[in-house]
């Protein structure tokens, strides 16, 4: 048998799978409440989750990769998430998208070498008559531009949170 | 405490009507002036009004979205004796003071007041949303006054379940996810589907970029959702229904789960249900952001734990949805109009709209317009009365050039249709579709190859791979818009792009592929210059 893994925060996770009754049908709310838990899906993590509901391992990697929402990766210290819906793009988000990679190098989708900024794209944060909308650090911003979204991203990252 | 009748039910709203104070003020908590700091602007307004002693004679409360989030954060102050209402927009919280003040002294902030004759206000009919900025949505209460769960009751305690539905089928609703199937129609298959077991869906996964009106209704009035859903149950005999609603909405998702929290407290959630042997219970379930999960068949596979992927149809979800059982599937908007309907009879719902489609639409009016935000418009308003009233019209003097609506399947609307009235099958017929009711209004400025290469892209990154036109067409489809944006394009790319275009549109397997390419096609349609001008010269 295998070990029974020490952190307590697996508790949380179980506490999902338990409630719906260890069904397949509860690898989705699981995975939520996994990433919720840890920030974002370790391999471990999926294989604890395949062993209690007893599906292939295979099968909860093949989930936890289809959506968008799960991480298999840790997040930056920082994460700045740009809105790319319709209204954001018509307002100019994709050229905030070029300036920050460009300043901070760091890819859309991925995290800054030195870990401390993630940039992430969103589909629609539905505030759209904000266009174009940036979320920093859980923060959204609207009305912004390449300038005013760099400033807001220099903030974060010295760690000053109340503007 | 447990409602049983539904004398106890107008009891407690009675008593709930008459609880609230002679004034009110509702702050706006949507997304949009959440975003604009709405939930430290009303701790300040109720530190004032402490510091003024009105307490006793004025309460405060967090509302859902207003609908014009274009002049946000917006306050509105009501006085329940003279059912006179004020707005406030654009309210920072150095305002808070002023409106404290005009509280006390009986008089209205000139300043900040927002006129509610304009046609922005005038021109709605709310229906989905008249309860949306006005009532608290954690408060069951608050929902109950305003004649909540009374269309419930009624059924459960006067109708048969044949009776919904003939109601339902007479008001002529269609479904508001976009496919316009007749709700009544389609809860009339399931319900004569002989089975042990049937489902509930609420199909709440609004995917649409640029289209936020189910987010909305979930957020402002989560109850009135539940109520059409359990309705819908009693209709045709499911006892359990699923919200599924995206991840990335987390406020709807906790408002959802308070709501059916605070139902089942009052028993009309649960087991016997009104005191008769109906039971009914809903559980949200969690997107994982993807798109083509808005559809039927590969939202149910996602609920089900699975990869979201669709499956061919037939079988219809009426004989084979959730786990194989009969399953009713709406969309949220849907639902909302149920309790309504039901509580003023389908006649009156019918009056209302056009020879083919009744009622009203939620739309979500965004992109370069004056008035962003949520509008609810009878059917067979015209898209012009829609941007130039309603809207406001264009800002910084530019012409319009297009609108955009039905997101990623629906089409662009050129300005020489501005006159055609907005239903179901008139958009269709000029090339774009009603969708879910977004709507991107874009100016001169917006290049229509760039605005289609975007939806396009959308759908090839959404695309879930489970068969080829949809995988590989989009990704082809991107790369000659590419090169048009880049003025590359050869006259060979053009007629390749239309012929992919209706490849990927008759063979793929569902809505996501068959759709994906409408926005090429109504540009090139409409705006074929602005290809050809993509060419080599």
């Amino acid at each position: 048998m295998q070990k029974k893994p020490v952190d307590a925060r697996y508790k949380m996770v179980e506490r999902t799978m338990k409630k719906l009754g260890y069904e397949r049908d509860a690898l989705i709310e699981t995975l939520h409440s996994a990433q919720e838990t840890f920030g974002y899906l370790e391999n471990d993590t999926l294989k604890f989750i395949a062993r209690k509901l007893k599906l292939p391992f295979s099968k909860v990697y093949g989930v936890a990769t289809f959506y968008h929402f799960f991480r298999l990766k840790p997040k930056g210290e920082h994460t700045t998430v740009i809105c790319t819906g319709t209204a954001c793009y018509i307002k100019g988000a994709d050229k905030i998208i070029e300036d920050i990679s460009k300043k901070f190098s760091v890819e859309l989708g991925k995290t800054s070498t030195d870990g401390k900024l993630s940039l992430m794209g969103a589909r629609c944060v539905g505030s759209c008559s904000l266009a174009p909308v940036v979320i920093f650090d859980g923060k959204v911003l609207g009305h912004l531009n390449g300038d005013s979204s760099i400033k807001e991203v220099e903030r974060i990252l010295d760690g000053n949170n109340n503007s | 405490m447990v409602i049983t009748t539904l004398e106890e039910l107008e009891e407690l709203a009675k008593e709930q009507r008459e609880k609230q104070s002679q004034k009110e003020i509702k702050v706006c908590l949507g997304t949009t002036c959440l975003a604009l700091k709405a939930d430290e602007l009303k701790d300040e307004l109720s530190s004032e009004l402490k510091n003024a002693n009105l307490e006793s004679s004025c309460s405060i409360k967090g509302v859902g979205c207003n609908g014009l989030c274009a002049a946000g954060a917006l306050v509105t102050v009501t006085d329940t004796k003279t059912d006179n209402e004020i707005i406030y927009q654009k309210v920072k919280k150095s305002n808070a003071k002023e409106i404290s003040e005009s509280i006390k002294n009986d008089t209205v902030c000139k300043n900040l007041q927002c006129d509610t004759t304009a046609p922005f206000f005038t021109k709605q009919k709310k229906i989905v949303l008249d309860n949306a900025g006005i009532i608290d949505p954690e408060s069951i209460n608050d929902y109950i006054a305003r004649d909540g769960y009374q269309a419930l009751f009624e059924v459960l305690s006067h109708s048969h379940s044949e009776d919904v539905i003939e109601e339902i089928k007479k008001s002529g609703l269609r479904g508001r996810g976009g496919g316009g199937y007749p709700a009544g129609l389609k809860w009339e298959t399931v319900s004569k589907v002989e089975a042990t077991q049937k489902y509930i869906i609420c199909n709440g996964d609004e995917g649409d970029p640029g289209a936020f009106m189910d987010r909305a209704i979930m957020e402002a009035d989560p109850h009135k959702v539940l109520e059409g859903m359990i309705i819908a149950g009693y209709a045709v005999g499911a006892d359990v229904g699923y919200i599924y609603v995206r991840a990335e909405y987390p406020l709807a998702v906790s408002m959802l789960k308070k709501a059916i929290k605070s139902a089942k407290r009052l028993g009309i959630l649960g087991q016997s249900i009104a005191g008769t042997n109906f039971n009914f219970n809903i559980e949200v379930r969690l997107g994982g952001g993807a798109f083509v999960c808005g559809e039927a068949t590969a939202l149910i596979t996602s609920i089900e734990g699975n990869r979201g992927h669709p499956r061919q149809k037939p079988p219809h979800l009426s004989d084979n949805g959730l786990k194989g059982e009969p399953t009713v599937l709406n969309n949220v908007e849907t639902y909302a109009n149920i309790a309504p309907i039901i509580r003023n009879g389908g006649d009156w719902y019918a009056s209302i709209g056009t020879e083919r489609s009744k009622g009203t639409k939620v739309f979500a009016l965004t992109g370069q317009i004056v008035n962003t935000g949520l509008v609810e418009v009878p059917m067979g308003t015209t898209i012009r009365e829609m941007i130039y009233d309603i809207g406001g019209g264009i800002p910084d003097n530019k012409n319009l050039k297009a609108i955009q609506t039905g997101g990623p399947s629906g089409g662009c609307i050129p300005p020489e249709y501005l006159d055609i009235p907005l239903e179901y099958e008139s958009l269709k017929e000029i090339g774009s579709i009603m969708g879910s009711g977004g709507m991107i209004v874009m100016d001169e400025s917006s290049s229509m190859v760039e605005v289609a290469r975007f939806f396009v892209d959308f759908c090839k990154s959404e695309s879930c791979g489970k068969c080829v036109p949809c995988r590989v067409g989009t990704v082809q489809m991107e790369k000659i818009l590419t090169k048009f944006v880049k003025k590359e394009a050869t006259k060979h790319d053009l007629e390749m792009l239309k012929e992919l275009c209706s490849v990927v549109k008759d063979t793929s397997l569902c809505g996501l592929g068959q759709t994906a390419p409408n926005p090429v096609k109504s540009t090139l349609k409409y705006f074929e210059n602005e290809y050809l001008e993509g060419m080599q010269k």
